[in-house]
């Protein structure tokens, strides 16, 4: 059961982007063609399931612990430690990703250094810390809240292209017709609501 | 006082550790760019105006480095810098010759027939849209400034309703030429100094009925310089092409009647005259 709420529950009923709305700028900027929408949340994936596994052994084992008898609370680095560890993470993906795929570091361009900056990777570890997961929960969850930013990303971005050839009203052209489509998407994930 | 150190000593063996990590990473990772590109970026003018036919200077840079293009592609460039881009890479500058805009029409609003009173937008492509646009002639200038917006580097001026460039500021990327809906922007050889303001293939007659500047098709040039110029119905045109074209006093000997076979020097100050007049 527990491991429903952590699966299923992230990627549908408490989803980072529809239903927390957490990670709205990548969201909304990279979603207009499926392939970066693709790479975009491949990237997410992959940092928020490392930034969980290391932000919750960063807080489960050094910010609480005794030493000579006297334990010490350092909850108050919390933050400041998961944006260091967050920002180390994404410059080291950065690089690799330079290497390893051009054509996909290309694609991402700017939004790729601001993963630093996604709310949606800082939120997953805070919400990490906030229930005390274990470093595997806190990885599963990571996971898992990944792919449900991945998965709205990619419902979003088809729906975009679909968009490209409809022709709304002149202003609701772009970005309003994409912000009314994302609130409907959003309407439709509340119906996984009570689902666990 | 402890929890202080503690803190400081958490956070410093972090940043430590992360540091180190990244350094790993991108010693392992590292990505070799190719030097040349970056010389050869840094020659460039950087005005990222599209003229080279690429998507920015750093994509021209790639272009050159791989020898793709030659550094004379650039069209901003002088001869001088495309020379020390050639010496940097040990290439050939590249043969070819610089190019100006030019704006063939002489229809400022005192040369021509004000058709119809025009309030819409001030935009070319609008106004010719809309019956053709305020002023007689359907091949001349709109005067409302597409090309000046459209030219990165300021060289256009909408005089008396009429666009002209400015020679020394124009580099010859092109973009006004896309930008104008007549399509009577043409760009021709640097060097050349005359042009024919006029771009209508209509009658001389009708011509001369709608505007004072327009060519009438008298052939007084083609018959003073054969080798240069020509005419093809009504309308008279200069031979870029040819090995060597009149300067600017023999243009003068030819004494068009009309104007539209002018120097550039002449051109602008003409119409530099006009609008100094409307002032007084």
């Amino acid at each position: 059961m527990k491991y429903l709420e952590l699966t299923v529950g992230a990627v549908l009923v408490y989803n980072f982007v529809l239903s927390r709305f957490l990670g709205i700028c990548p969201f909304l900027g990279v979603s207009k063609r499926v392939s970066t929408a693709m790479g975009m949340s491949g990237a997410v994936v992959f940092v928020m399931t490392l930034a969980s596994a290391i932000t919750a052994a960063i807080y489960r084992y050094l910010l609480h612990f005794s030493l000579g008898g006297v334990s010490y609370d350092l909850g108050f680095l919390q933050v400041l430690l998961f944006i260091l560890v967050i920002a180390a993470l994404v410059q080291i993906i950065e690089t690799v990703l330079q290497k390893l795929s051009p054509s996909l570091y290309q694609a991402l361009g700017i939004y790729l250094p601001l993963i630093t900056t996604n709310c949606a990777v800082l939120g997953v570890a805070t919400l990490n810390a906030k229930a005390n997961y274990s470093v595997l929960d806190a990885t599963i969850f990571g996971c898992f809240s990944g792919i449900g930013f991945a998965l709205a990303i990619l419902l979003f971005s088809s729906l975009r292209e679909k968009l490209e050839l409809a022709t709304p009203p002149k202003a609701f052209e772009g970005t309003p017709i994409a912000l009314v489509t994302a609130g409907i998407l959003a309407m439709a994930f509340c119906g996984f609501a009570g689902l666990c | 006082m402890s929890n202080l150190v503690i803190a400081a000593l958490v956070m410093g063996v972090l940043a430590l550790v992360l540091g180190t990590a990244i350094g790993i990473f991108v010693k392992f990772f590292k990505v070799k760019s190719d030097p040349r590109v970056e010389l050869v970026l840094e020659l460039l003018p950087g005005a990222n105006c599209g003229g080279c036919g690429c998507a920015g200077c750093a994509d021209f840079a790639k272009a050159v480095a791989s020898g793709r293009l030659k550094p004379n592609g650039c069209p901003v460039s002088s001869q001088e810098q495309v020379n020390a881009i050639a010496f940097a890479l040990g290439v050939d500058p590249g043969e070819g010759f610089a190019r100006r805009a030019v704006v063939c029409c002489s229809g400022d609003k005192f040369q021509t027939q004000m058709r119809k009173f025009y309030n819409g937008a001030i935009d070319c492509a609008a106004a010719s849209m809309i019956g053709g646009g305020p002023k007689g002639c359907r091949y001349g200038c709109i005067g409302m400034g597409n090309c000046a917006h459209a030219c990165p580097f300021g060289a256009i001026e909408v005089i008396n309703s009429l666009a002209v460039v400015h020679q020394e500021l124009c580099v010859g990327c092109g973009k006004c030429v896309a930008a104008c809906p007549r399509g009577i922007i043409k760009l021709v050889p640097a060097d050349s100094t005359a042009h024919v303001y006029c771009s209508s293939p209509e009658k001389g007659a009708v011509k001369r009925s709608l505007c004072h500047g327009g060519c009438i098709g008298c052939g007084k040039c083609e018959r003073a310089f054969p080798d240069s110029f020509t005419k093809t119905g009504f309308l008279a045109s200069v031979k870029y092409d040819a090995a060597k074209l009149p300067g600017a006093e023999e243009i003068q000997t030819i004494k068009c009647p009309t104007g539209a076979l002018a120097t550039e020097v002449d051109h602008y100050a003409g119409e530099k005259a006009v609008r100094e007049g409307e002032k007084k």
